[in-house]
C-alpha cells in the first residue's frame, strides 16, 4: 500500500519525504485548496522545489485542488490546475465536476485523483467519474465501513485511497455546510471549516467558553481539554440533555486495521493533516512507514498480521484529544 | 416564476404521506417525492413513490422523482437505480450514483442541492450531462447565484437550464454515515427502532446558552431556522429563477403556497408568519451566515444585494 502525507510548507514536505512517504499531498496558497488557512501552503515556485525535492528522492507530489469553483473564480481554479501541470506533480485531487472536465481535457497525461470532498461512495459514481474524466484513483468519504470498502474495490477499477490518520470529519465530505451555517464560509466555499476570524474563547463564571460566528459551541471547565472548536465536535442540548449530538472531539487511527484494508483492496492509506506541524508530519508519516514496511515484511495474505502494539502506542500521543475511533469503519461507530 | 413541492425531509408515516399530498392537490405545479435522506425509510418504497407519482402525474401535476443523497449499501444503490429506470417520470439526482444510470440512460435530469454547483462552468459540464434544471447548493448567496447565472449565460453554446431555489422549510445543512437521532437514543443505527419516525420535524439542537440552533434528522444534520426567501423574490424574478422549492413541514403548507403564490403574483406586503419569524433565517441568500435573518423589512435586504452590508445587521435570535 501507497503511504500519503500532508504537507502545509516546504520543510513539512521534506521531512515527509525523508520519513518514507510514497507521496505529498499539498495546496496552493489560495480557496482552491480545502485546507485554506491563513500561512498556510505552497506559493507556485515553492510548490515546484517541493516536487524537485521529492522527485530527486523517488517519492511524488499531489496537488490538492478540492474546494469548488467559484461564481467569478474560473481562472482562478484553471490557473491551479495548469500550475500543478507545469511543476511537474504526478497527480492533481479534483473534487469540481467542471475543473475534472477541464483538466481531463487540457491535461490528459496529469493523473486525476477524485477528492474526499466529491463524496463518491459507490462503485456507479467511481465507475462514472472513470468513465468520463479519467479519474484513476479516489479517496473515499469517511462514511464507508471496512465491509462496504471491501465490496466497493470488487466493483471498481478505480484504485481507492483511504483516510487513516488524523482528524476525522463525521459529515459526509463536501456534503457538510455547518460552518457556513454559522459563519457565512465552509469548506465548498472558501476551503477551510471554523475559520480562525470566527472563533472567540472566553472565560466565563459558567466555564471556558468558546463561540463559532456568535454561537456557544461548547463551554469547558477548568483543567477539561479543548480542541479547535468545530461545530460538529460541539456540545449541546437535546431534549433537555447536554450532549455531543454528532460526535465527541476523537482522532481517527486505524493502525489495526491495516491487514485488513490491504485485504479489502485498498491501494492507498492517507495520513489527515496540512495544517499541522513539520515535526508531527515526520513523526507520524515514520510510525505508518515502519507499520507499513511490517506488514509487507509479514507477507501476510489472510489478513492476520497485528500491527506492532508499541507503535501504536507512540502513534496514539499523536492524536487530538485523549481518545481514538475507528471511525466508520467500525460499523458500531455508525 | 412556478412553485415546486419539495422531497418530504422526515420519516412520516405512509398515511401522512399520503394526506400531505392530498391536500396539496391543484395547488402547486410540481412536486418531487421520495426518500432522500436514509435508505432505512421504508414505509414508502421506491414502488409506492412511483405509484404516487404517475396519480398525481395524471391529474396534471410535473412529478419528479427525487433520490437518496448519500448512497452506502448497495441495497440503497438499488433503489437509487428503480427510481431512474421508471420509464416515465423525470428524476431529480442528489449524487453521481444517480447520475451514473441517467447519463448513461440519456434521460434528462434535474440535478439536486448537494451537487455543489457553484460556478457557471461547473453548470455547463453538468447541463452536458443532461441536467434540464438545477437547484443551487443551499449556501449560494444571491449575488453569487446571479453572478454564475451570468457567467453560465455568457458560455456561447449554452442550452438553456432553469433554475430552482430552495426558497422555504429547513436547510439540509450535512449528511453522515452517522444516525444522529439514533445515537441520541443509544441506538445502534442497525436497530435504530425508526426512532426518527417521532420527530415528524426532527429533533431540536440548542447551544448551551439556549439559543436554537440546529435539527437532527437520522443521519441529516438541517438548521433549526426554517429559511424564508418571500423577500426575494423580486430579485430571483429578476436574474432568472424559474421557480422556488418549498420544502415539506407537518403543518401549515397550504398557507405557505398561499403566500408564495400571492407574492409572485406581484400581492404587496405578504407576510409568512408560520413559523414564527424568530424562527426563521434567510442568511445564505443575503451572503451571511445561513442561520441570520436579515429581511425584517422589505427594503433592507434589497442593500444587502446591492452590496451596501452596513445596512444590515443579522439578528440573532436568543430565548
Amino acid at each position: 500500500m501507497e503511504l500519503l502525507s500532508p504537507a502545509g510548507n516546504l520543510t513539512a514536505l521534506r521531512a515527509a519525504v525523508d520519513n518514507g512517504a510514497d507521496t505529498v499531498y499539498i495546496g496552493f496558497r489560495d480557496a482552491t485548496n480545502a485546507r485554506h488557512f491563513p500561512g498556510l501552503n505552497f506559493t507556485p515556485q515553492q510548490a515546484a522545489k517541493g516536487v524537485e525535492y521529492a522527485h530527486a528522492r523517488g517519492a511524488r507530489v499531489a496537488v490538492a485542488i478540492n474546494s469548488y469553483v467559484q461564481a467569478g473564480g474560473w481562472a482562478q481554479w484553471r490557473e491551479a490546475v495548469d500550475g500543478a501541470a507545469r511543476i511537474g506533480a504526478d497527480a492533481v485531487i479534483l473534487a469540481d465536476l467542471g475543473l475534472l472536465d477541464y483538466a481531463a481535457q487540457h491535461h490528459p497525461e496529469l493523473a486525476r485523483h477524485l477528492s474526499v470532498q466529491a463524496s463518491a461512495t459507490t462503485p456507479e459514481a467511481l465507475n462514472f467519474y472513470q468513465r468520463r474524466y479519467g479519474v484513476t484513483r479516489a479517496v473515499l468519504p469517511r462514511v464507508l465501513s471496512i465491509q462496504q470498502v471491501a465490496a466497493l474495490a470488487e466493483e471498481t477499477d478505480v484504485e481507492l485511497e483511504v483516510f487513516g490518520f488524523g482528524s476525522l470529519c463525521v459529515m459526509a465530505e463536501g456534503r457538510c455546510l455547518l460552518s457556513s451555517y454559522a459563519t457565512g464560509e465552509s469548506p465548498n466555499t472558501v476551503g477551510a471549516c471554523s475559520p480562525a476570524w470566527a472563533v472567540q474563547w472566553q472565560e466565563t463564571e459558567r466555564g471556558r467558553e468558546v463561540h463559532l460566528g456568535g454561537i456557544l459551541i461548547d463551554r469547558f471547565a477548568p483543567e477539561e481539554p479543548a480542541g479547535y472548536p468545530t461545530i460538529c465536535k460541539g456540545r449541546y442540548e437535546v431534549e433537555g440533555r447536554i450532549e455531543h449530538a454528532f460526535e465527541s472531539p476523537t482522532s481517527l487511527e486505524t493502525a489495526e486495521l491495516l491487514p485488513q484494508l490491504q485485504r479489502a483492496g485498498v491501494q492507498a492509506i492517507k495520513i489527515e493533516g496540512r495544517q499541522r506541524s513539520p515535526a508531527y508530519v515526520g513523526t507520524v508519516t515514520r510510525i505508518w512507514r515502519q507499520l507499513l514496511d511490517d506488514l509487507t515484511a509479514a507477507g501476510d495474505e489472510a489478513g492476520a498480521h497485528r500491527p506492532d502494539p508499541a507503535r501504536i502506542a507512540e502513534l496514539r500521543e499523536f492524536c487530538e484529544g485523549s481518545t481514538t475511533t475507528l471511525g466508520p469503519y467500525e460499523r458500531k461507530w455508525q | 416564476m412556478k412553485i415546486s413541492i419539495g422531497p418530504i425531509q422526515y420519516y412520516w408515516s405512509k398515511t401522512q404521506v399520503e394526506q400531505f399530498y392530498v391536500s396539496l392537490r391543484n395547488q402547486v405545479d410540481t412536486f418531487y417525492l421520495g426518500e432522500t435522506v436514509c435508505g432505512r425509510r421504508r414505509e414508502m418504497t421506491a414502488s409506492d413513490w412511483i405509484g404516487l407519482g404517475k396519480e398525481l402525474a395524471a391529474e396534471g401535476h410535473e412529478v419528479v422523482l427525487s433520490t437518496l443523497c448519500l448512497v452506502e449499501a448497495r441495497s440503497e444503490a438499488a433503489q437509487v437505480r428503480r427510481l431512474c429506470e421508471n420509464g416515465e417520470l423525470r428524476v431529480e439526482a442528489n449524487d453521481f450514483t444517480a447520475i451514473s444510470f441517467l447519463e448513461a440512460a440519456d434521460l434528462p435530469f434535474v440535478a439536486g442541492p448537494t451537487l455543489n454547483v457553484y460556478s457557471g462552468s461547473t453548470l455547463r459540464t453538468l447541463q452536458g450531462l443532461g441536467a434540464v434544471r438545477w437547484v443551487p447548493p443551499v449556501e449560494l448567496p444571491g449575488r453569487a447565484l446571479a453572478e454564475l447565472l451570468g457567467e453560465y449565460a455568457e458560455l456561447g453554446d449554452a442550452p438553456a437550464i432553469e433554475t430552482e431555489v430552495f426558497a422555504y422549510g429547513r436547510l439540509p445543512l450535512a449528511f453522515s454515515a452517522r444516525c444522529f437521532t439514533a445515537r441520541h437514543y443509544q441506538r445502534p443505527k442497525d436497530d435504530c427502532e425508526f426512532v426518527c419516525r417521532h420527530h415528524p420535524e426532527g429533533l431540536e439542537v440548542t447551544t448551551r446558552a439556549g439559543q436554537h440552533f440546529l435539527t437532527i434528522n437520522g443521519i441529516q444534520a438541517q438548521s433549526f431556522g426554517c429559511v424564508n426567501l418571500l423577500s426575494a423574490l423580486p430579485e430571483m424574478q429578476q436574474m432568472g429563477v424559474g421557480r422556488v422549492r418549498l420544502s415539506p413541514r407537518p403543518e401549515g403548507m397550504s398557507e405557505v403556497v398561499a403566500a408564495f403564490r400571492a407574492a409572485i403574483r406581484g400581492e404587496p406586503s405578504v407576510a409568512l408568519t408560520e413559523p414564527a419569524p424568530e424562527r426563521q433565517c434567510d442568511g445564505y441568500w443575503w451572503g451571511g451566515a445561513g442561520c441570520a435573518h436579515y429581511a425584517k423589512t422589505p427594503a433592507a435586504p434589497l442593500a444587502a444585494l446591492q452590496g451596501e452590508e452596513d445596512a444590515l445587521r443579522p439578528i440573532v435570535h436568543e430565548e
